[in-house]
C-alpha cells in the first residue's frame, strides 16, 4: 500500500511543546489586554493568590494557580476597568434554564 | 498571554521567576495590645471594637480583609430589633431545641443580644441595611417605619435581608481609619505560649508571609482566634470546582494552632452529610426552594407545581402562607428541626413521588410565578448580595440572558446522593462528608468573656464551637474585641519563649530546603483518605485507632518528605499540616464519645445505643504536653443566659436593656 503525505497546513504551524498537563479547569477568568492596565488590584484582593503580577508592567496578571480559584468573583468586583476581567465558569458549572412561555432551553 | 503556560512560551525562563522578593527566615517582630488572627467578619469586628476600646491592634489575614471571609451576606439571622417582639432567649431556645442541646447557647445569646447593635454599627461604617431607595415599598416583608427588610417569618421579623456585599469593604475601611495595623497575605502558623500557674498563657503568635516567606513574631497582650473551623477534612479535589469542601483558606488553621497550644475544644466528633442546594454548582446558582431562594416555588419538567407543607404536613394554599407561622406555632425559623419552629417547605416525600411518576425530573425554580416583590428579593437582593453569588451568579446569568420574570432556573437535585445533593436524606458517602453540617460544628470552648481555656486567648466567629453564620461572627467578634482589649489594657507584656520561636521557624521552613518531595496536593488528598476510611460512618474503636496510627505515621514519616518551590506553596503545605492536627482532635473526640448520637451525626458501631441519657453531655478534648486529656461539660453549662450576660456586661449600652 502506498502512503501519500500531504503538506503542512500553514495556519496550524509546526510548533509543539513538552509541557505538563494544565491544571483543570484552567481559565477561571479571561483578561482583555486592551482594557486591563495591569493595576494588579485583582492580584491583591484574591484570597487564594490565583494570580501573580505580570513581569511586564501594564500587562494583565498571569494566572498561576487556576485550580485554587474559589469562583467567588471578588477579582471582578474589585476591577476598576469594566471588561478588563471576565468571570469564566468552568464547563461543569454551567447551568441551564428554560423560558417558561416558549419552552426554549438556554445555559450560562 | 494569560496563564503561566503561555507566559513560559513567550518569555522563557523569566516566567518561572518568583515575582516577589524572597525573605525566607527573615524575622520581623511586631508588638501590640491585641492581635486579631483572621480578617473575616469576626476578625474585622474584633479589630474595630478593640481599637475603639483604646487598644493598639494588629490584624492578620491570609487573604485580604476587604473581601475575605464573608465576602457578602444575604441573611442576618436571629436578631431582636425594633420591628420585632422576639427576645434573645427565644432566638437561642429554638436552636437549643433543634440541636438537642448540642449548641453554643452562650455565644448565640451574645449574638442575639448584640446583633442589632452590631448591625447599626456596620451601617454607620457604610454598610447598607435598609431599603433606603424604597425598592420594596409595601412589600409584606418590609417594616415601613425603619425600612428594614425581613426573611422567612414576615410576622415576627427577626431575620434581616441585607445588602451584605457592602459590609466587608466598610469594615475594612473602618479598620484602617482606626489605625489597625493590617497584614494581608500572611498566614498564622502558631500561638506563642508561656507557662502560667497551672495553665498556659498565650502571648502572641507566629506567622509567615505567603508572598515573601518572611517570618513574623507577633507579641500581644491578648490574642483573638477568628479563624474558621475546617471544612476540608474529608474531601479535597481542586479539579472539581464548586465542591463545597475546597474553601480557600478554610482548612483548619484556627483549630490547629489552638490545638497545638493546648486549648480546650468540644463537639469535635460532630460531622455529617453536606446538604447544600446545587451541590458542585455555583452556590445559590441553581433553582431551589431554600435559604437564599426561600420561598421560591418549584415545578417539575412538565410545569407541575411541587406542593409546600407546614410543620404538620398541611398543604399550603399560596406563597404568603410560606412566610408566616402555622396555627400552633409562635414563630418559624429556617433551620429549626423542632416542629414547634419549623419553616414551611416542599413535601418531604418528593423523592418517593418522583419515583412513582407523579413528578418528572428535572425540577425548576419558578421565579416567574412568584409575586413581584418576592422575585425581586430572591433574584437581585438575595442572590445579588450573598457571599459568592453576585458576580458568578447574578451578573453572569443576567449577562447570559437569564430573565427572572420569564425563565425557569433548573434545579440539580436528583434522586441519588452523588454527585449532587440528593433529595433523599441520610445519604452520606465518606468523601462527601463535611465537618460542620448546618453550621454547627466543634470548636473552642469559652467563658462569658469569650476567653478560651488559655489565659490571653479569646475566640470569635467560627473559631467557637457550634458557631453560627455571619451575624454571629460579626457580633461575637465585636464582643471578643471589647473583652480582649479590656484584658490587654490591664495586663503587662510577657516575653515569648525564644526556644519556641526557633523551633517553629525550623518546622515552618523545613519543606523549603528540600527538592523533589511530596506535593501539598498529594498530602492533602492522602489526609482526606484517612478521614474517609477511619473517621466516617460508622465509627468504631479499631477504625479510629487505625486512623490515629495513620496520622502519626504521616506526621513522622511523610511531613519530612514534603517540599515546596515558593512561599505560596509553603502556605498550602502548612495548611495541610494543620489539617492533620485538626483531624487528630476530631479522632480523639470520636474515641472519647462512647455512644452514638443522631444530634451529632455520630454513629459508633461498638456503642450502638442512640443518644443514651448518660452521654447527653459535651465531651471536651485538649492536648497537654503531647498527651490528650478528655473532659466533659454538662448541657447548658453556660448557666442562666440573661443573668450571666448582664453580670459580665454591666456597663454595656445597647438596644436591649437589663
Amino acid at each position: 500500500m502506498k502512503s501519500k503525505e500531504r503538506g503542512p497546513v500553514k495556519e496550524i504551524g509546526q510548533k509543539a511543546y513538552a509541557v505538563p498537563n494544565r491544571p483543570g479547569p484552567g481559565r477561571p477568568v479571561l483578561f482583555n489586554p486592551d482594557i486591563c492596565n495591569g493595576c494588579n488590584r485583582c492580584v491583591d484582593i484574591c484570597p487564594m493568590e490565583v494570580f501573580i503580577p505580570n513581569p511586564e508592567k501594564g500587562k494583565p496578571p498571569i494566572i498561576l494557580y487556576p485550580e485554587e480559584c474559589w469562583y467567588g468573583g471578588c477579582c471582578v468586583e474589585e476591577c476598576p476597568r469594566q471588561g478588563a476581567i471576565t468571570f469564566n465558569s468552568p464547563l461543569m458549572q454551567r447551568v441551564r434554564w428554560r423560558r417558561k412561555d416558549t419552552e426554549e432551553d438556554f445555559h450560562t | 498571554m494569560s496563564d503561566w503556560f503561555e507566559a513560559l512560551e513567550s518569555m522563557g525562563p523569566a516566567a518561572i521567576a518568583w515575582p516577589y522578593p524572597v525573605r525566607y527566615g527573615v524575622e520581623t517582630d511586631v508588638e501590640c495590645d491585641v492581635a486579631v488572627l483572621g480578617g473575616g467578619p469576626a476578625g474585622c469586628m474584633a479589630a474595630i471594637s478593640a481599637a475603639r476600646a483604646g487598644a493598639n491592634v494588629v490584624l492578620i489575614d491570609k487573604g485580604h480583609p476587604k473581601r475575605s471571609g464573608g465576602g457578602g451576606v444575604d441573611h442576618w439571622l436571629n436578631t431582636p430589633n425594633p420591628a420585632s417582639t422576639i427576645t434573645p432567649e427565644e432566638c437561642v431556645d429554638w436552636e437549643l431545641e433543634s440541636y438537642n442541646g448540642y449548641c453554643n447557647g452562650l455565644s448565640r445569646y451574645i449574638a442575639a443580644r448584640e446583633g442589632y447593635d452590631t448591625l447599626l454599627e456596620i451601617e454607620q461604617m457604610g454598610g447598607k441595611i435598609r431599603d433606603t431607595g424604597d425598592e420594596f415599598k409595601n412589600a409584606p416583608f418590609r417594616d415601613e417605619k425603619t425600612k428594614f427588610l425581613f426573611a422567612y417569618d414576615y410576622e415576627n421579623k427577626f431575620v434581616f435581608r441585607v445588602w451584605g456585599t457592602t459590609f466587608k469593604p466598610a469594615m475594612y475601611n473602618q479598620c484602617r481609619k482606626l489605625g489597625v495595623q493590617i497584614y494581608t497575605k500572611v498566614m498564622v502558623t502558631s500561638l506563642l505560649t508561656v507557662p502560667h500557674g497551672e495553665g498556659i498563657k498565650v502571648v502572641g503568635a507566629t506567622a509567615v508571609d505567603a508572598r515573601s516567606g518572611e517570618f513574623y513574631v507577633i507579641k500581644a497582650r491578648a490574642t483573638i482566634d477568628c479563624m474558621a473551623f475546617s471544612q476540608a477534612s474529608w474531601l479535597f479535589s481542586s479539579e472539581l470546582t464548586g465542591l463545597p469542601y475546597f474553601h480557600p483558606n478554610v482548612v483548619s488553621d484556627g483549630p490547629a494552632i489552638a490545638w497545638r497550644a493546648g486549648a480546650r475544644f468540644t463537639m469535635m466528633e460532630k460531622s455529617g452529610a453536606t446538604a447544600e442546594p446545587g451541590h458542585a454548582f455555583p452556590h445559590y446558582g441553581t433553582g431551589n426552594p431554600k435559604n437564599t431562594w426561600f420561598p421560591c416555588s418549584m415545578v417539575d419538567a412538565n410545569g407541575k407545581e411541587i406542593p409546600w407543607v407546614d410543620y404538620q404536613g398541611r398543604i399550603l394554599k399560596d406563597v404568603s402562607e410560606r412566610t408566616r407561622p402555622a396555627p400552633g406555632q409562635k414563630f418559624i425559623a429556617e433551620r429549626a428541626q423542632a416542629p414547634k419552629y419549623r419553616c414551611p417547605r416542599i413535601i418531604d416525600d418528593l423523592a418517593e413521588r418522583i419515583r412513582k411518576g407523579e413528578f418528572t425530573l428535572p425540577l425548576y425554580a419558578d421565579l416567574p410565578s412568584m409575586p413581584e416583590h418576592e422575585r425581586k428579593a430572591i433574584w437581585g437582593l438575595m442572590v445579588g448580595e450573598e457571599g459568592r453569588s453576585r458576580v458568578p451568579v447574578f451578573e453572569k446569568y443576567t449577562r447570559a440572558g437569564f430573565d427572572a420574570s420569564r425563565d425557569l432556573l433548573q434545579s440539580y437535585m436528583l434522586l441519588g446522593g452523588e454527585p449532587h445533593s440528593g433529595l433523599q436524606q441520610g445519604i452520606t458517602l465518606p468523601y462527601l462528608r463535611t465537618y460542620g453540617p448546618l453550621a454547627s460544628p466543634g470548636g473552642l470552648v469559652t467563658d462569658w468573656n469569650l476567653r478560651t481555656s488559655l489565659e490571653g486567648l479569646y475566640a470569635a466567629g467560627s473559631a467557637l464551637y457550634a458557631a453560627n453564620y455571619y451575624h454571629h461572627a460579626a457580633a461575637t467578634g465585636r464582643y471578643a474585641g471589647r473583652k480582649a482589649a479590656e484584658y490587654a489594657l490591664k495586663t503587662g507584656t510577657s516575653a515569648p519563649r525564644q526556644k519556641q520561636i526557633e523551633e517553629e521557624k525550623v518546622r515552618v521552613y523545613a519543606p523549603v530546603a528540600r527538592r523533589n518531595g511530596m506535593d501539598w496536593k498529594e498530602l492533602r488528598a492522602g489526609l482526606c483518605r484517612v478521614m474517609q476510611n477511619y473517621c466516617s460512618e460508622p465509627k468504631n474503636e479499631k477504625l479510629l485507632q487505625l486512623g490515629k496510627l495513620w496520622l502519626r505515621d504521616i506526621e513522622e514519616n511523610v511531613f519530612p518528605d514534603v517540599s515546596v518551590p515558593n512561599p505560596h506553596m509553603l502556605m498550602r503545605v502548612l495548611e495541610s499540616f494543620n489539617m492533620l492536627y485538626c483531624d487528630e482532635s476530631i479522632i480523639e473526640a470520636s474515641l472519647a464519645r462512647k455512644a452514638s448520637s443522631t444530634s451529632l451525626g455520630f454513629i459508633r458501631q461498638d456503642y450502638p445505643d442512640i443518644d443514651p441519657p448518660e452521654w447527653h453531655k459535651f465531651i471536651t478534648v485538649e492536648k497537654r504536653n503531647g498527651k490528650v486529656v478528655n473532659g466533659e461539660l454538662p448541657m447548658g453549662f453556660w448557666g442562666p443566659l440573661s443573668d450571666n450576660y448582664v453580670k459580665h456586661n454591666p456597663a454595656y449600652k445597647g438596644f436591649l436593656k437589663g
